[in-house]
């Protein structure tokens, strides 16, 4: 999925959001409200550079514009497997991101996530995970590894696994599943400009993906059991 | 004392904690157990790997949460981290001195795929919001599958790391990374390579682990109470210096191949030297280096 489709979607009326190389950076107009938008393209490997540059950008907006929405446009083929992003430590590079998404929330700013392309694994942690709300498109692939390299890493027949894919949300790769346990918010589909400002209005302040996991009947023990440890 | 890195999760909370002071929360006893490793036939805990509960440490109020490696590498699951999500929203509404969170874990359990990265998402969050709200979050990283994958990443959002020169960090680990990429990217089975990588040393000079101590438990237990007493907030200050920290490292560091290559880039004169000194020799020669 290109992602000035996807944009000119979000914002019929025009927007000034760029691509450089990976990295997708601007600002639209979302109903009366500006919003930042923040993502990434090609299926972007996220290392060290890419996780450094949308931090900055969370932070360039916290300290110019305080309050303005941010919109995430996610599209990550995962972590960066590579010995000098290790060496450098692109846990904390990541960790850097996810922690301004928090001081951002805290600060008062809607954040908005959408996956319109992939969210594999480690790269979707710190930008599209750390939302207030977490949406993705239809096609939108979703997933920590595919169930061959699962059956390969847990040493289980794959087989078995696709049966138990079929009957759970919690072995099958796809946007789907995580909608059935509450990481999505929702598959946007139709007036996607409709849907933002909605999400951008309705976004809760807390994590609510525990409650919708439940609710949905996709994720039955974290949240009781979360609730458990919190006040037992 | 004994050793942090052969002692099994309990054996560590047991001589970390204030004797006597240790209240277990949802203990073996209320069996919560994995069910999607029940799905798949495999063998369940009864804490699903990570032990929860109030204590106090040097007489501050603390909740902790430690994982045992050897119950499927510390890998995290839905109820696993769901434990620990729900403790560090105890620890907000509560308002403890901090939360000790003693990490070995090699990230998402696999078998339990997207519930497990939710689960490891859910942690980060709840790190991120438990600093934001004013209560220091601490880590320790010495056990002998040291702590990778999206908990490295949940390590890093912590106030304060505390290491050993056995414990490692990092997102990807090396045989992720020989997988992937070949024997040539990252030799997995060269152990001095994986430690000037990964390793507490390495961590401690680079600056992601704060505190580097030896590998006695009454080493760790007493860097963890000091972090705590510390204090700490996450706030628009703390991630500015992070970033300039962070920029900085990549601009001086970016092209260094090597641990060693970092080492030197830092002023230290002997680099090749660093895996065989001491631990208090390092840490002497860094407070050193950083007072001047």
């Amino acid at each position: 999925m290109d992602w000035r489709d996807v944009a000119a979607r979000l914002f019929p009326g025009g927007h000034h959001v760029v691509a450089d190389g990976d990295l997708i950076a601007g600002t639209a107009r979302c109903g009366d409200a500006t919003v930042a938008v923040i993502g990434s393209t090609g299926h972007a490997e996220a290392g060290v550079e890419i996780a450094l540059a949308m931090a900055r950008l969370v932070l360039a907006t916290m300290r110019e514009h305080p309050g303005r929405p941010i919109l995430f446009l996610v599209d990550t083929s995962g972590q960066r497997l590579r010995h000098r992003d290790e060496l450098l430590g692109l846990n904390r590079y990541m960790a850097h991101l996810a922690k301004c998404v928090e001081v951002a929330r805290a600060r008062g700013h809607r954040i908005v996530a959408l996956v319109y392309d992939q969210a594999l694994s480690g790269g979707f942690l710190a930008s599209g995970m750390m939302a207030d709300l977490c949406a993705a498109l239809p096609d939108a692939e979703i997933r920590v590894m595919g169930l061959p390299a699962m059956a390969r890493v847990t040493r289980q027949p794959e087989e078995r696994l696709r049966a138990l894919a079929a009957s759970s949300p919690v072995f099958a790769p796809g946007a789907i599943n995580y909608v059935r346990m509450g990481a999505i918010d929702a598959l946007w589909d139709g007036d996607l400009a409709q849907r933002l400002a909605a999400a951008l209005r309705d976004a809760p302040n807390e994590d609510t993906r525990r409650a919708l996991g439940l609710a949905r009947g996709g994720r039955m023990l974290a949240a009781p059991v979360a609730a458990r440890a919190a006040v037992e | 004392m004994r050793s942090y890195y052969e002692a099994t999760a309990r054996e560590r909370l047991a001589a970390i904690v204030d004797p006597g002071s240790l209240r277990e929360i949802l203990p073996p006893p209320t069996r919560t157990r994995s069910p999607h490793l029940q799905a798949l036939d495999l063998p369940t805990a009864f804490d699903d790997g990570v032990i929860t509960g109030s204590a106090t440490l040097a007489g501050q109020p603390v909740l902790v949460a430690a994982q045992e490696g050897g119950f499927m590498g510390g890998a995290v699951g839905e109820v696993h981290g769901a434990k620990i999500t729900g403790l560090l929203e105890r620890a907000v509404a509560t308002r403890v001195a901090g939360v000790i969170l003693l990490l070995e874990t090699g990230g998402v359990r696999l078998q339990e795929a997207n519930a497990g990265l939710i689960a490891v998402s859910e942690i980060i969050r709840g790190i991120c919001a438990t600093r934001a709200a004013g209560i220091p979050v601490v880590a320790a990283i010495g056990g002998q599958y040291g702590c990778f994958g999206g908990m490295g990443i949940a390590a890093a959002c912590c106030s304060t790391i505390v290491m050993s020169e056995e414990g490692r960090l990092g997102l990807s680990g090396p045989e992720v990374i020989e997988t992937a990429q070949g024997v040539d990217e990252f030799d997995s089975r060269d152990r001095a390579l994986v430690w000037r990588t990964v390793g507490g040393k390495h961590r401690y000079l680079i600056g992601d682990a704060q505190v580097l101590v030896d590998d006695r438990l009454d080493a760790f237990r007493d860097a963890l109470a000091a972090a705590v007493r510390a204090g700490d907030r996450l706030d628009l200050a703390a991630v500015e210096r992070e970033h300039a920290l962070l920029a900085r490292r990549l601009h001086d560091y970016g092209a260094c191949k090597d641990g060693e290559d970092v080492w030197r880039a830092m002023g230290i004169e002997a680099p090749h030297e660093v895996p065989m000194l001491p631990t208090d020799v390092l840490v002497a020669a860094v407070r050193s280096r950083r007072a001047a």
